[in-house]
C-alpha cells in the first residue's frame, strides 16, 4: 500500500448526503477481475449523459457539464469534500479503487458508512471525519474560491485550511500506523501465526463441530 | 460477572488477541465466497505466494452474474462468464468445504444457501465480501460484510483486525397485524432510525414480534440491518433457530449436535445487559411499508402519501427529498396507492426463501397480473427453494397468473445480469436497495414485502395487501 503522510491537494465538493457505492461505481463495472482501471467510470451515471458499459471508449462519451468533477476548476482534485453517510450500501471495494484510480487520496466528510470507511484505509484513501459545521464551512469556501486547497497531515492528525487554521481529526492508532508506514496488513497479522494457531486449538476443543 | 449482550458473547468468544488501542484480532469461522468480490483477493494471495489458512471454512457459489433463464445457453455476457470461470478456477486450485457452481442443483444466492446447507450455525463468526452478510445474524451468529482486501486477509490468516462496535437493541413488542411481515418491520425500523441510524453499531433484534418470526423472517430482518447502517444484525437463538438447523447438510451430528445445542441455548443477551442505544417499536402500529424515494429510509405506510418537500425546513434534507422525488418521477402528496408500476421483482437475498414465495403465491392464487404490468418475475433464492416451491405447485400459481418463473440468483436486485429496469421504469421489488440506478440505470425502485409485491402485480399499482387477503 502507498504511504500516506502529508497531502496538499485541490478540493472537489460533492454536495449530496448518503452517496452510495452503487453511485460511486455502478454494478456493470464490478465484472472486472482486476483492481485497477475503475477511475474512468467513477460516478458513471452522474458523470456521463449516456449509459456506460464496460469496454466503452470513455473519452468519446458525452460528459454531464453540471456534474462537479467535470468542471475544469476541479480537474486534478485529490480531496473529495462530501456529506454525511458517504459510501453507504454495498461492500464493494471497487468504490475506493475507483476513487483512488481517479486520483483521490482523501475524503473529508462528517460521517461514512462502516464498510466503505474500512475499505478506504486498506487502499491508501484517507477518510477524514470533520464535524458537520466545519464541513458546511469548507463547502462554502470550496465553492466560492477557485483553486481551494487543503493540507491533510495524517501524522499530526490535522486538516489545515488556507490561512493556516487547523482542525484536528481522530483516527485509530492501528489504522494510522499502517497507512503512514504503508504496511502490508496480512504480513503483519501473520507475525501472530502462533497466537492464531493456539486460539484455533482452544476453539476447536470448545466447539469441535465447527471444524468437521 | 456483568450481564452480557449476545454481541458481547459472540465477540469475546472469537478474540485471538487485542492491542492497547482496542483493536482486536477476531477469528473467523465461516467464509462465504462469491464471484464478484473474490477474484482480486485470490490474485493477491497468489502474488504474495501465500496459501489459505483454513480452506475448509470456505463455502462458495456463483450468484451475482448468473442468468435466470436459458441456462442451457450458459452465460452469454463474456465479462460475466470470465468472472464466474475465475471463481471456478480459484476453487479448483485452492479447494473449499463446498462449492455450488453455476448450473448446480443447489446453487443460489450465497445468503440463502449458507443457512439452507447448515453452513451457517449459531455462535459462528460469518463473513463474506457482501454487505448483506448481516443476514446470517438471524442464527445468533456474528455476521458482517467485508471488502475484498479483508476477503484476502481472511483467506490468508482466518482473522480480521477490528474494533468492537457499539451495541444497539431494537425491540419490537406486541404482535404484528395480519398481512404485516418481517420486511415491513425492518423497513419501519429503518424509517425510524434512518440509513445511518445503526452506523458503528451491531443491532440485536428482540421482543415478542421477533420471537414470533420464523427463521426466514429473521433472515429478512437481519439482512437489512446494513440498510440501517449496521454491519451486523442478530437475533438470539431459541427453539425456532435450533429446529431450523436440525438435520441440515452441514449441521453437527451425533454427540456434537447435543453439545452444540447446549451451547447455542446460551446465545442470548443476559437479563439486565446494557446496550449503548435502544429503540422500541410496537408491532401492532406497523402497517405494510412502501419506499417512495432513493434511500431505504424514504419509506412509509401504504396508507400514506408521498411527502411534500415544502414542509421540510432543513435545506439539505429538502434538497435531498426534491432530488429523490424528481428521480422517482413522483409528485408531492400523491397517495401511495395511486402509484402505478411497470415491473415486479420477487426475489433477492432479502425475500426469496420458501416462506416468501408462499406468501406471494397466497395473494396471486386465482388472479391475473394487471394488463399494464410489463414483467412480473419470481426468482427463487436457490435451486433447492425452487424445487421445494415446484413440489408445492407454487410455480403453477405464478405462471397461471402471468408471472415468469426463473432460475435462482441475485438477478434484478442489482441487475448485474440481464434482468434490469429500463430508464424510467417503476418496479415493486422485494429487494433491499432503492438507490438511483440500482436495478438498472434510470430505474425506479419501490421496496415492499413479497405479499405487497404480489398485490401490486395484480392491481398494477400499490394496494394495501390487508384489503385483498
Amino acid at each position: 500500500m502507498e504511504k500516506f503522510t502529508v497531502l496538499d491537494g485541490l478540493v472537489a465538493p460533492l454536495d449530496r448526503p448518503n452517496v452510495d457505492t452503487d453511485a460511486i461505481i455502478p454494478k456493470q463495472f464490478l465484472k472486472s477481475i482486476k483492481r485497477s482501471g475503475f477511475g474512468p467510470n467513477l460516478f458513471d451515471e452522474w458523470r456521463y449523459l449516456d449509459h456506460g458499459e464496460p469496454g466503452m471508449d470513455n473519452s468519446k462519451r458525452p460528459l454531464n457539464p453540471n456534474f462537479v468533477l467535470n468542471q475544469p476548476r476541479y480537474r486534478g482534485a485529490q480531496i473529495l469534500l462530501a456529506r454525511e453517510n458517504f459510501g453507504c450500501g454495498s461492500s464493494r471495494e471497487h468504490a475506493p479503487w475507483a476513487l483512488t484510480d481517479f486520483g483521490f487520496r482523501a475524503i473529508v466528510a462528517p460521517s461514512y458508512a462502516d464498510i466503505f470507511f474500512n475499505n478506504s484505509f486498506k487502499n491508501g484513501l484517507l477518510p477524514v471525519i470533520m464535524p458537520a459545521a466545519v464541513v458546511d464551512r469548507l463547502f462554502l469556501e470550496a465553492e466560492a474560491m477557485p483553486g481551494f486547497r487543503l493540507t491533510i497531515d495524517l501524522p499530526r492528525q490535522v486538516v489545515v485550511i488556507p490561512g493556516g487554521q487547523e482542525f484536528r481529526f481522530e483516527v485509530d492508532a492501528f489504522r494510522k500506523h499502517n497507512m503512514v508506514e504503508g504496511l502490508d496488513e496480512i504480513g503483519l497479522t501473520l507475525k501472530q501465526s502462533d497466537t492464531i494457531r493456539a486460539f484455533e486449538e482452544r476453539h476447536r476443543a470448545a466447539q469441535p463441530w465447527l471444524f468437521v | 460477572m456483568q450481564p452480557q449482550t449476545l454481541y458481547d458473547k459472540l465477540w469475546s468468544s472469537h478474540v485471538v488477541s487485542e492491542d492497547a488501542d482496542g483493536t482486536a484480532l477476531l477469528y473467523i469461522d465461516r467464509h462465504l465466497v462469491h464471484e464478484v468480490t473474490s477474484p482480486q483477493a485470490f490474485e493477491g494471495l497468489k502474488l504474495a505466494g501465500r496459501r489459505p489458512w483454513r480452506i475448509d471454512s470456505v463455502v462458495a457459489t456463483a450468484d451475482h452474474n448468473t442468468p435466470t433463464r436459458d441456462w442451457d445457453q450458459g452465460i452469454r455476457d463474456p465479462i460475466s462468464r470470465t468472472q464466474v470461470e475465475t471463481l471456478d478456477a480459484n476453487i479448483r486450485e485452492y479447494g473449499a468445504k463446498a462449492y455450488f457452481p453455476f448450473l448446480d442443483a443447489r446453487q443460489g444466492i450465497v445468503h440463502v444457501i449458507g443457512p439452507e446447507q447448515g453452513a451457517t450455525l449459531p455462535g459462528m463468526t460469518v463473513v463474506c465480501g457482501d454487505s448483506h452478510t448481516s443476514t446470517h445474524g438471524a442464527f445468533a451468529a456474528l455476521a458482517f460484510g467485508i471488502g475484498t482486501s479483508e476477503v484476502e486477509h481472511v483467506l490468508a490468516t482466518q482473522t480480521l483486525n477490528m474494533k468492537k462496535a457499539k451495541s444497539m437493541l431494537v425491540r419490537v413488542d406486541g404482535a404484528l397485524r395480519a398481512g404485516v411481515t418481517a420486511k415491513d418491520v425492518v423497513l419501519a425500523v429503518i424509517g425510524r432510525i434512518g440509513t445511518a441510524g445503526g452506523t458503528g453499531c451491531a443491532i440485536e433484534f428482540a421482543g415478542s414480534v421477533i420471537r414470533g418470526l420464523s427463521m426466514e423472517g429473521r433472515m429478512t430482518l437481519c439482512n437489512m440491518a446494513i440498510e440501517a447502517g449496521a454491519r451486523a444484525g442478530m437475533v438470539a437463538a431459541d427453539d425456532t433457530t435450533i429446529e431450523y438447523v436440525r438435520g441440515r447438510n452441514f449441521a453437527p451430528k451425533g454427540d456434537h449436535w447435543d453439545r452444540a445445542v447446549a451451547y447455542w441455548r446460551t446465545l442470548k443477551s443476559d437479563e439486565g445487559a446494557i446496550f449503548d442505544k435502544t429503540v422500541v417499536l410496537n408491532g401492532g402500529d406497523i402497517a405494510p411499508q412502501v419506499t417512495w424515494g432513493t434511500s431505504p429510509e424514504m419509506v412509509g405506510s401504504v396508507e400514506g402519501n408521498v411527502p411534500d418537500p415544502a414542509r421540510i425546513e432543513d435545506p439539505v434534507k429538502r434538497a435531498s427529498l426534491e432530488r429523490a422525488l424528481h428521480y422517482m418521477g413522483l409528485q408531492p402528496n400523491t397517495p401511495i396507492t395511486e402509484i402505478r408500476i411497470d415491473k415486479v421483482f420477487i426475489g433477492s437475498c432479502t425475500n426469496s426463501r420458501i416462506e416468501d414465495l408462499r406468501a406471494a403465491a397466497t395473494v396471486v392464487r386465482g388472479r391475473q397480473v394487471a394488463a399494464g404490468v410489463k414483467l412480473a418475475m419470481v426468482v427463487p433464492g436457490s435451486g433447492l427453494v425452487k424445487r421445494q416451491a415446484e413440489s408445492e405447485g407454487l410455480d403453477r400459481v405464478f405462471r397461471d397468473a402471468g408471472f415468469e418463473w426463473r432460475e435462482p440468483g441475485c438477478s434484478m436486485c442489482l441487475a448485474m445480469n440481464d434482468d434490469r429496469l429500463e430508464p424510467g421504469e417503476r418496479c415493486a421489488s422485494t429487494s433491499n436497495r432503492n438507490f438511483e440506478g440500482r436495478q438498472g440505470a434510470g430505474g425506479r425502485t419501490h421496496l415492499v414485502s413479497p405479499a405487497m409485491a404480489a398485490a401490486a402485480a395484480i392491481a398494477g399499482r400499490f394496494v394495501d395487501v390487508r384489503k385483498i387477503l
